[in-house]
């Protein structure tokens, strides 16, 4: 699981959650797996990203001091900017580990790189 | 007929491991998948410039992905058989990957997308696997969510194998119910083989839908296309803004939907000066 899914995934769809966001990542194995920097991939994804969620994954990665805490003005002009996001968002693999609902505590693995979103009958 | 799939078990049993890889590496099904996909990302109606991000629901191993990342976009996608992901983590595709439910809904936070395909998959959410499920309300819950994981000009379509009239009607009715526009475009409808069901749905308002392939008025524009592809083959793509290339382009816009201007004998023509 990229980081840029990451900040995508929520777990509203528990029954009775309301927001479900930012479900808290604990990272067990990673791996980082270089790819061609591509800026306009980056701004594409901008709009989209919760901020404080890049911050928090950034943390979870111990990068934070790559990272502004606040949303800078003008990302798309700051190429080192763009490449240490392009690094965060889309080189940093989740193999192993586990997001967790911000209201119920329910647990959601990540095993082989993917997260398990499936929920049982009861909790929809 | 063979049986249909989703009669037999329901999804995440009937594409256990062995079936994930006998249908992975199925050459036919493979180039059938590639240009069911190609024509669903067609009927996205994006610009082809730009680089989005998609939402592939039903991915499995990543087959219909493939024509997502050839053309240059990010995708996710999502299914139900961990043995399926699994194909595709091995195929090493460039999508992200996520373990879910359609019926349980879309677990994106709001105008996360782009698009959205779905390449043979609906189906599967219009059967009752277990003593719990509604089909009627499982597709809501699923259009609903998949509608605010959209952006608000984005379209979803989606290559379906409907059992019988009143699956196209229930998979509508929610469709239409859950906030989208759009309806079906059906594909060579008078042919037996080739004959294939787009559920085209829109997020922003009501726009005119895309013309479907192989109709009869259409005939002409077949054989068009298939002569544009033996000159493509032989001598790459058109010279731009040559008669060909904008042709081709017009064409590209009417499968797609959009306004064009009708082809005449002026179309690529050298304007003279005289203005
Ligand atoms: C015929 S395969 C198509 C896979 C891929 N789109 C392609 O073009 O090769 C249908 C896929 O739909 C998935 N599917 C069926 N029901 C589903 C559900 N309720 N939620 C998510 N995926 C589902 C299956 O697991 C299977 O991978």
């Amino acid at each position: 699981m990229k980081l840029s899914t990451y900040n995508f995934l929520t777990s509203k769809a528990i029954k009775g959650v309301k927001v479900g966001y930012p479900l808290k990542l604990t990272i067990a194995k990673k791996d980082v797996v270089e790819t061609e920097f591509n800026p306009t991939f980056i701004e594409r994804l901008l709009p989209k990203l919760d901020w404080n969620t890049v911050y928090l994954a950034a943390q979870t990665v111990d990068l934070a001091d790559d990272i502004p805490q606040e949303q800078p003005a003008a990302v798309a002009d700051n190429e080192e900017l763009l490449q240490r996001l392009h690094h965060l968002l889309l080189e940093i693999d989740v193999l192993e580990g586990q997001l967790e609902c911000p209201e119920t505590g329910r647990v959601f693995p990540i095993t082989d790189g993917i997260p398990n979103m499936l929920l049982n009958e009861d909790e929809v | 007929m063979a049986r249909r799939p989703e009669h037999s078990a329901p999804p995440e049993i009937f594409y256990n491991d062995d079936e994930a890889k006998k249908y992975s590496s199925n050459s036919r099904i493979i180039e059938i998948q590639v240009e069911m996909a190609e024509r669903a990302l067609e009927l996205l109606n994006l610009d082809e410039d730009e680089n989005y991000l998609i939402l592939d629901i039903g991915c499995g191993s990543g087959l219909s992905g493939s024509v997502l990342e050839d053309n240059d976009h990010m995708w996710i996608g999502i299914d139900i058989s961990k043995s399926m992901l699994d194909i595709a983590v091995d195929r090493e595709v460039e999508g992200d990957l996520v373990l879910g439910d359609m019926g349980q809904g879309m677990p994106f936070k709001p105008g996360t997308f782009d698009g959205a395909i779905s390449i043979s998959a609906l189906q599967w959410l219009c059967n009752a696997d277990k003593t719990s499920h509604n089909p009627h309300k499982r597709l809501y819950k699923f259009f609903s969510t998949l509608f605010s994981s959209l952006t608000r000009t984005a379209r979803a379509v989606f290559q379906f194998y409907p059992e019988n009239a009143d699956q196209i009607e229930m998979v509508t009715t929610q469709a239409m119910k859950a906030g989208f526009y759009g309806g079906i475009v059906v594909d060579y409808p008078n042919s037996t083989k080739a004959k294939k069901y787009f559920l085209v749905l829109m997020t922003g308002g009501a726009a005119p839908m895309p013309k479907a392939l192989g109709s009869e008025e259409d005939e002409k524009r077949i054989s068009y296309i298939k002569k544009r592809e033996m000159t493509k083959d032989c001598r790459g793509k058109p010279l731009k803004k040559s008669r060909d290339w904008i042709l081709a382009k017009k064409e590209r816009r009417r499968r797609q939907g959009k306004d064009t201007r009708p082809d005449t004998k002026y179309t690529g023509r050298k304007r003279s000066a005289r203005f």
